[in-house]
């Protein structure tokens, strides 16, 4: 017996207080948009040495998680993982969801935001940027097309095909993303074809974890619980993704300890880097790494289902810490226009530059969270998105089910 | 039951010309498709000057550059980042939210400290990162190689201030007003020196030059470094110049003696 | 069919009614002259056209360099600006504020371009 998929039924008071709250927020995130954009980025924290800030981290945690959400859906259609298939719907939904969210913060925080439509039609193709807005738009519709042919049932014999084009365009737009960075030959903390492959590893973490989080909220609040086997296999996953992420820190790291030209950055974020230096150390590798990976080796995992929630929402937490590190860190540090000189002038050469985040940033970027939230609550309501079941014995029949059809 | 054999061939007619109609559509559909772009590149290319003449306005037979002999630079003077302010309409502030075209930066030798001076400003590199980094072409390289914002195209996205590795470029963090009528500024774009692109424009020498001059320092050369007959170009051919974070192989248009 | 014949009569009837500028019922912008001279073009082809001329001139000053030629912002603003307050923007009345006011489109030039002549040396 197949799992079907149905939109929320008889709502809860709870969902309806959620969706306020999340409203409210998004409304708050708006004003300050609003502050920001009248009296000029001079009421935020950012200035003409730390020029992308908060919102940036935001922004950037939100597009990297988005592209790694639909990791669950590509292991169903592409990699033929077929016990993922009941959520692969649920995955591109949020893929999306977390996508526009990003963007929303990224595009609000520029300095013109009313140039939106020049941002539109005035193409530089050498710049990266402006290859990544390619990318993203494109994601989002080969994600609508493959939701397409995953809900339109005479679409369904489509899905392997369009999760294909979805998942390479998926790499694609991750390595876009980390190249953002990568691409930054000036800047020490960047000048690295590394980071690519780093953003594509953190993905894959980042967007199972917010994935885990998601749907142990919409099971929580409609009654279904997930059955240990599925949580067993998250749980799993999260342990391989968790590794990747942390092999390519740890790779990005060493190596540069190598370049005695970098040695100054790496003992920066590594030693004397202050608060970033704590970000590092207690986000990425101990809360967002070394404690996941411990919590979710035990052998009964499965039947733990708030450890692992836990541990998702704490990879959420490092990974966060992880983007203030690399974007704010990496401003933090002076430019070394002048290598092995001691430099100073009116234009902080050579100090450390400080960056405390101003409350309409915060509110801009919770804003775009909440923006997540209400397009993932508003398709569950009016879609088929959440499997009716996801306990054991259903995912079992539902194997069962799908290899019987394939036979 | 063999079918009526006029109706077949009636049929063989039909599916015949439908099959014929729409090879011709297809053929029409790929022609169109082929040389569709070609009639773009040729509308592109007749808009464009034709090669070798001369447009009115900047021309790349022409590139502008600067030598700036920093022994010549005393410690503490800020003649030119004066006059760039001046010229500007800048405030002249040095808060981390200001905006500064130019700054005067001191550099020590760590082991013997022996200390140097001189001014940062664009470098107008040929191959400007800032250029290749911004998503809608406001970050540009005019035909006589100065290196401008177009605030009209401009989004404020900050990505060349990210990218340029000599930290030229300030963004505007409040509204302006009162700005000098030949250098518009404006909030939540971001900007940098211009060369006084406004003078130069006039036959004129950029502010930070004609001030240097004045106040008898002669730091600061500027010229036509495509003309071997320039003084730049002469003084270049002659003394050892360099450019600075020259590993990038930027090619700035401002060279540097005494680094 | 009589009824809406008759909608068409009103509509029509009150179109001719509002382009009557004799018994104008919406008041029109006050808009204040220029300093002096012709401008380079008819009023009626500047109000259709002068942000097309605005938006290729642009281009032809800041990425060609030419900076003669007669749709010079800077030349427009030094005739058209206000005797009274020195600015083709500074209030309602201005040159380009009055229009843009009533015709409630933003003007973006002023974001970055001063709205005031250039003092002559």
């Amino acid at each position: 017996m197949k799992i079907e998929l149905r939109p929320l039924q008889g709502t809860s008071p709870g969902y309806y207080l959620l969706m306020g709250g999340m409203a409210l927020v998004a409304l708050v995130g708006l004003a300050a948009v609003w502050y920001m954009e009248h009296n000029g980025h001079i009421v935020t924290g950012m200035n003409n040495q730390i020029v992308w800030g908060l919102p940036h981290v935001f922004a950037v945690f939100l597009v990297v998680a988005a592209s790694g959400a639909l990791n669950v859906a590509s292991m169903a259609s592409v990699f033929g993982k077929t016990d993922y298939k009941p959520l692969a719907p649920l995955s591109g939904l949020l893929a999306i969801a977390l996508l526009l969210g990003g963007l929303t913060v990224l595009m609000l925080d520029l300095g013109r935001p009313d140039r939106l439509i020049v941002a539109m039609t005035y193409y530089n193709f050498k710049s990266i940027f402006a290859l990544n807005i390619f990318l993203y738009s494109g994601f989002m519709g080969f994600v609508i097309v493959y939701l397409w042919t995953m809900m339109e049932r005479s679409m369904n014999r489509f899905t392997p095909m369009a999760g294909l084009f979805a998942f390479i365009w998926r790499m694609a737009l991750t390595t876009g993303t980390g190249s953002i960075f990568g691409f930054l030959v000036a800047r020490q903390a960047y000048d690295s074809a590394l980071l690519a492959p780093l953003f594509i590893a953190l993905s894959f973490s980042y967007g199972l974890a917010v994935f885990l989080l998601v749907l142990m909220l919409a099971c929580k609040g409609s009654d279904r619980p997930v059955g240990d086997a599925l949580m067993a296999k998250f749980a799993r996953l999260q342990v391989i993704f968790i590794s990747a992420g942390l092999y390519f820190v740890t790779i990005y790291y060493l190596t540069n300890l190598y370049f005695t030209r970098h040695h100054a950055f790496d003992r920066f974020i590594l030693m004397d880097g202050g608060i970033y230096t704590l970000l590092f150390w207690l986000g990425p590798v101990l809360l967002g790494g070394v404690l996941p990976l411990v919590l979710l080796l035990h052998p009964r995992i499965g039947q733990m289902r708030r450890r692992v929630t836990a541990c998702a929402a704490l990879v959420v937490g490092g990974g966060f810490a992880q983007m203030y590190v690399t974007i704010i860190g990496g401003q933090a540090f002076p430019l070394v226009i002048f290598p092995g000189r001691q430099v100073s002038s009116s234009f902080s050469d050579g100090v450390i530059n400080s960056y405390s985040p101003s409350l309409p940033e915060w509110l801009l970027g919770f804003g775009g969270v909440a923006i997540v939230g209400i397009i993932v609550m508003v398709a569950l309501k009016v879609m088929g998105f959440l499997p009716e079941r996801l306990d054991d014995e259903a995912m079992q029949h539902n194997a069962a089910a799908l290899a019987a059809a394939h036979a | 039951m063999t079918p009526d054999p006029t109706s077949q061939a009636n049929e063989t007619g039909e599916a015949k010309s439908g099959r014929r109609g729409f090879m011709a559509f297809a053929a029409a559909g790929i022609a169109g498709i082929l040389i569709a772009p070609g009639v773009r590149l040729i509308e592109i290319a007749q808009a464009a000057p034709a090669l070798g003449t001369a447009s009115p306005g900047a021309s790349s037979i022409v590139r502008w550059g600067m030598l700036i002999d920093s022994t010549k630079c005393a410690s503490g003077c800020t003649d030119c980042v004066t006059a760039c302010n001046t010229e500007n309409g800048l405030s002249g502030g040095t808060k981390t939210t200001d905006s500064q075209w130019i700054r005067k930066i001191e550099i020590k030798e760590v082991r013997t400290g022996k200390t140097q001076s001189l001014p940062m400003m664009c470098q107008h590199c040929a191959e400007p990162p800032c250029v290749d980094v911004c998503p809608t072409g406001a970050s540009f390289k005019r035909a006589d190689g100065i290196v401008l914002v177009d605030k009209h195209t401009c989004i404020g996205c900050r990505y060349c201030m990210m990218a340029c590795p000599y930290k030229a470029r300030s963004f505007v963090h409040s509204p302006q007003t009162n700005q000098k009528p030949d250098v518009p500024r404006g909030m939540g774009t971001v900007e940098a020196c211009t060369m006084c692109v406004h003078k130069v424009d006039k036959g004129e020498m950029p502010a930070c030059v004609t001030a240097c001059a004045k106040a008898g320092h002669e730091a600061i050369l500027f010229g036509d470094l495509n003309n071997p007959e320039s003084e730049i170009s002469k003084r270049i051919a002659s003394y050892p110049s360099r450019q600075i974070r020259e590993n990038l192989n930027l090619d700035t248009g401002v060279r540097y003696l005494g680094i | 069919m009589a009824p809406l014949v008759f909608l068409l009569g009103l509509l029509i009837g009150g179109a001719v009614y509002a382009g009557d500028a004799s018994s104008v019922r919406v008041p029109q912008p006050v808009v204040e002259s220029a300093r002096g001279g012709q401008c380079v073009e008819d009023p009626a082809f500047m109000r259709r056209n002068h942000m097309k001329l605005l938006k290729h001139q642009r281009d032809d000053t800041l990425r060609g360099g030419v900076r003669t030629g007669k749709y010079s912002l800077k030349e427009c603003i030094d005739c058209h600006a206000s005797k009274t307050t020195d600015s083709v923007a500074a209030t309602e009345t201005n040159f380009c504020q009055s229009c843009h006011n009533y015709a409630a489109v933003k003007i973006d030039c002023f974001e970055c371009h001063t709205n005031k002549p250039q003092v002559k040396p």
